[in-house]
């Protein structure tokens, strides 16, 4: 790698004083080589949404729950739960390197359920995460450093945009395995299942847990216990990402199903949790990560190591969103309050699923739409191709990324007439 | 069989393990003069009047949501924060070569300054470059840069135990030998944890040989306000560099001098040549975000934010600000005046000569471990103690403690 020209400054004759403005020779930069980064392709949809004059612009890109006037939803649950930790009038001091307990136990009891042999017998460790990234991000961290007998992580096709670059920069190799089939706009079992078969022994599986981004496609029941099979005899390391817990079915234990079954059957997972969506806390970074181990000794073991990963990078986690989730989940009354409201927004979105094919069909449209309303969550993969994808931001203002990916969150039911026409025609 | 067997169990970071061992004592004269954090003359936690204020503000305000904030945080936080390090009138605010990413605390801008370093500084990954902490610093300095992949970590004399000043002759010299392009982390005042800053004079022949060696600046910005009482004052070293042209980075917490600790607030402020070059760098900033926490937390800096864009509260917080530094000025002058009273072997300038938080005593491991285990007072290994741990109350026993400490052990 060639070494960056001199930074040496020009110094024009003498010494300036403290107060001098602008230098009379512009000096070079340390940073002259640094290259411009591409701009993100989620962010970069909502950037030219903003810049659109069109009264009808519809915004499908980004994953944001919207209500069904197309704006942000801050759950009332959550302003009960911020007014009642007002009222304690608390400090501020720096929380542990691991986080808030109260949250992390509760975080951990929603995920496994309060029943779960893992928490009975402490075998497991919870900390509290900068939301989904960060605890991928640790969890990334820590098998980079302890999971030595093997550096591949196989992330299924496609995947979250951020997981690959997430598991890059700690140091891991990206693999990937099948899992979404064009063709059917549905789940590839059989391709899923045959390539999971080859993966080589100890390899990281990366398993979404419910309502699968990009795709909105789940496995069935059925078909999670064949993969937990197959993990087993294949000797592989699940690490499952579960960013919509709630929001899926709009029932947290049924969302929660997989985990806890790969639990159940000795899988001793890694899994990353996230407050953002269920929640509304996108802002605040509320998240867990979990390593179940072998037993409480090996538990404690692996926490010491946790919290010397952590350390480096933002010594402790922030308050606020933890104090709310904590005291949500703590609190009978806003629980239940919660359990509703997740089930509203995962209602809302199931119905707008339902009003899209309809008003397809409406329009005449003689494509298979069923996928629409088989898929699950925040996210659909409506199956257009790019071109069609472009047609339908050129000539409608309808923005979404360029794999077809919609965020149905964004629909409403004053536009979804709308986009079923838009889609219609960029279609037939 | 378990993957994680072979785990071993990490040794606890050692301030945290204090305070654990501290709130374990059932001794009613125990003392705690560990961690960095401020408190009152009660020995209580202070939420700054001005932050109460601001966070009722915040909950009644209905319109405001929890969505996403972008990537390098909320707008208003990033260049406000940049401003206090800069100062108002800073030209190189005005000729637009300024940016700020809202990171978590001042941990996390020194990890994404460090991690952009690594990536894009002398060369592209270049982990060999000589990264230069002072000796002593704070003990998460290593971590931070090590964790960030640079391999050459070197220590540039700082602390002159004999004279318990500033090591100037050995500082320069070191500097002098650095090779060029070496990463320099420089506390922007109240060292942590000797509590002996440069004086001007001394930051500009600083300056002056960074310069010359073409050296890179890189500082931690802590304090600023807490140290002095004075936010101009504080913050004279980091607005020297950039008048003498220097392109720096800044890692500024608001975690004490908002006292915001758990919220993670922290600002790195980056200086570049000109806005091109400094708009490319953030770009990569980005980059480096998205794969660490994506978008940082909105509490703690819509808390700073309004604050420093309302004039009325501006005010008020410097008030607050000036508050905590004066109670530690007062704390300072006591505990010298206690120990010279009991006619305490040794000298006790360095007490009222340090600034900041800290204070380096100059007590050796054994006399510390003696303060611990017998007198219940709990302090670093290194000798250094919190002056917001003292109290009116604790006063005396604090210092007949160290007065016994420094007599009965050598």
């Amino acid at each position: 790698m060639a070494l960056l020209k001199s930074g040496k400054f020009v110094s024009s004759l003498g010494a300036y004083s403290p107060y001098m403005g602008v230098l009379p020779i512009r000096a070079s930069s340390w940073w002259s080589e640094v290259q411009m980064g591409p701009p993100d392709p989620i962010l970069g949809v909502t950037e030219a949404f903003k810049r659109d004059t069109n009264p009808k612009k519809m915004n499908l890109g980004v994953g944001a729950y919207r209500d069904d006037q197309g704006k942000p939803y801050v759950l009332s649950c959550v302003r009960k739960a911020e007014a009642l930790i007002a009222e304690k009038k608390l400090d501020k001091e720096y929380l542990p390197i691991g986080g808030l307990g109260e949250f992390n136990k509760a975080c951990a009891e929603l995920a496994l359920g309060s029943d779960s042999e893992v928490l009975k017998s402490g075998r497991s460790i919870t900390v509290q995460s900068i939301s989904g990234t960060g605890s991928l991000r640790i969890g990334a961290n820590y098998l980079s450093r302890f999971h030595t007998v093997a550096r591949d992580v196989y992330l299924p096709k496609p995947s979250w945009g951020n997981h690959t670059p997430i598991f890059r920069d700690a140091g891991l190799q990206l693999k990937a395995y099948s899992y979404y089939d064009p063709k059917t706009c549905g789940f590839d079992f059989k391709g899923a299942l045959d390539d999971i078969s080859k993966i080589p022994e100890k390899s990281i599986i990366m398993l979404h847990a419910c309502a699968h981004n990009p795709t909105g496609v789940d496995p069935r029941q059925e078909q999670w216990k064949e993969i937990s099979e197959l993990v087993k005899k294949r000797n592989l390391l699940p690490f499952f990402d579960m960013a919509y817990q709630g929001f899926a079915s709009g029932d947290i234990d049924r969302d929660a199903w997989a985990v806890r079954y790969f639990i159940e059957q000795g899988h001793n997972v890694l899994l990353s949790q996230s407050f953002a969506k269920n929640m509304g806390l996108y802002g605040e970074r509320v998240g867990g990560f979990t390593v179940v181990c072998k037993d409480a000794e090996e538990a404690k073991r692996v926490e010491s190591q946790l919290k010397i990963l952590i350390r480096p990078i933002y010594s402790n986690p922030p308050m606020n969103g933890a104090r709310i989730a904590a005291t949500i989940l703590s609190t009978p009354e806003l629980r239940k309050e919660w359990l509703q409201e997740v089930d509203g927004m995962a209602s809302r979105i199931i119905k707008m699923r339902e009003q899209l094919v309809a008003n397809l069909k409406k329009e005449g449209s003689t494509h298979n739409w069923q996928h629409v309303t088989d898929q699950i969550g925040m996210f659909c993969f409506t199956g257009l191709k790019p071109e069609q994808v472009e047609r339908l931001t050129k000539e409608y203002s309808v923005y979404m990324t360029k794999d077809g990916r919609i965020s149905v969150a964004g629909v409403t039911s004053g536009n979804v007439a709308y986009l079923a026409h838009g889609i219609h025609t960029v279609t037939k | 069989m378990s993957v994680f067997s072979e785990v071993p169990q990490a040794a606890p970071v050692a301030v945290f393990k204090l305070t654990a061992d501290f709130r374990e004592d059932t001794d009613p004269r125990k003392v705690n003069l560990g961690v960095g954090a401020y408190r009152t003359d009660d020995c209580q936690p202070w939420v700054l009047p001005v932050v109460k204020k601001v966070e009722q503000m915040i909950v009644e305000d209905q319109s405001l949501n929890h969505e996403y904030l972008p990537i390098l945080g909320l707008p208003e936080f990033r260049s406000s924060s940049s401003k206090i390090a800069l100062g108002e009138e800073s030209p190189a605010i005005k000729e637009k070569r300024v940016g700020g990413v809202q990171c978590l605390g001042g941990t996390g801008a020194l990890k994404v300054g460090a991690e952009f370093l690594r990536r894009w500084y002398n060369g592209n990954n270049n982990t060999g470059t000589p990264v230069y902490v002072s000796t002593p610093t704070w003990e998460n300095h290593n971590g931070v840069f090590t964790d960030a992949g640079f391999q050459d970590i070197r220590t540039y004399r700082y602390w002159e135990p004999e004279k318990r000043g500033l090591a100037l002759a050995g500082f320069l010299a070191d500097l002098e030998n650095a090779p060029e392009r070496s990463i320099i982390l420089l506390h922007a005042c109240a060292h942590n944890p000797t509590g002996t800053d440069p004086t001007q004079e001394e930051w500009m022949q600083i300056a002056d040989v960074m310069k010359r060696r073409s050296l890179f600046p890189f500082f931690d910005s802590a304090y600023q306000g807490f140290a002095s009482g004075s936010l101009e004052k504080d913050a004279w070293a980091v607005r020297y560099f950039v008048s003498q042209g220097f392109e720096i980075f800044c890692a500024q917490s608001f975690s004490k001098n908002f006292g915001l600790y758990n919220e993670r607030v922290g600002n790195l402020t980056v200086v570049a040549s000109d806005g091109e070059n400094l708009a490319r760098v953030l770009t990569q900033m980005e980059k480096i975000v998205r794969t660490t926490w994506s978008n940082p937390p909105s509490q703690g800096a819509r808390l700073v934010a309004v604050t420093l864009t309302t004039p009325e509260l501006f005010e008020e917080w410097k008030g607050n600000v000036k508050t905590m530094a004066d109670r530690v000025l007062l704390m300072r002058a006591q505990l010298k005046a206690k120990l010279q009273a009991l006619g305490t072997p040794g000298t006790w300038d360095h007490i009222t000569q340090q600034i900041g938080m800290f204070s380096f005593t100059g007590l050796n491991p054994k006399q510390v471990e003696f303060l611990i285990k017998e007198k219940h007072i709990y302090l670093m290994a290194s000798g250094r103690i919190n002056m917001c741990g003292l109290t009116s109350k604790n006063m005396d026993y604090v210092a007949e403690s160290i007065h016994e400490a420094v007599t009965k052990i050598p």
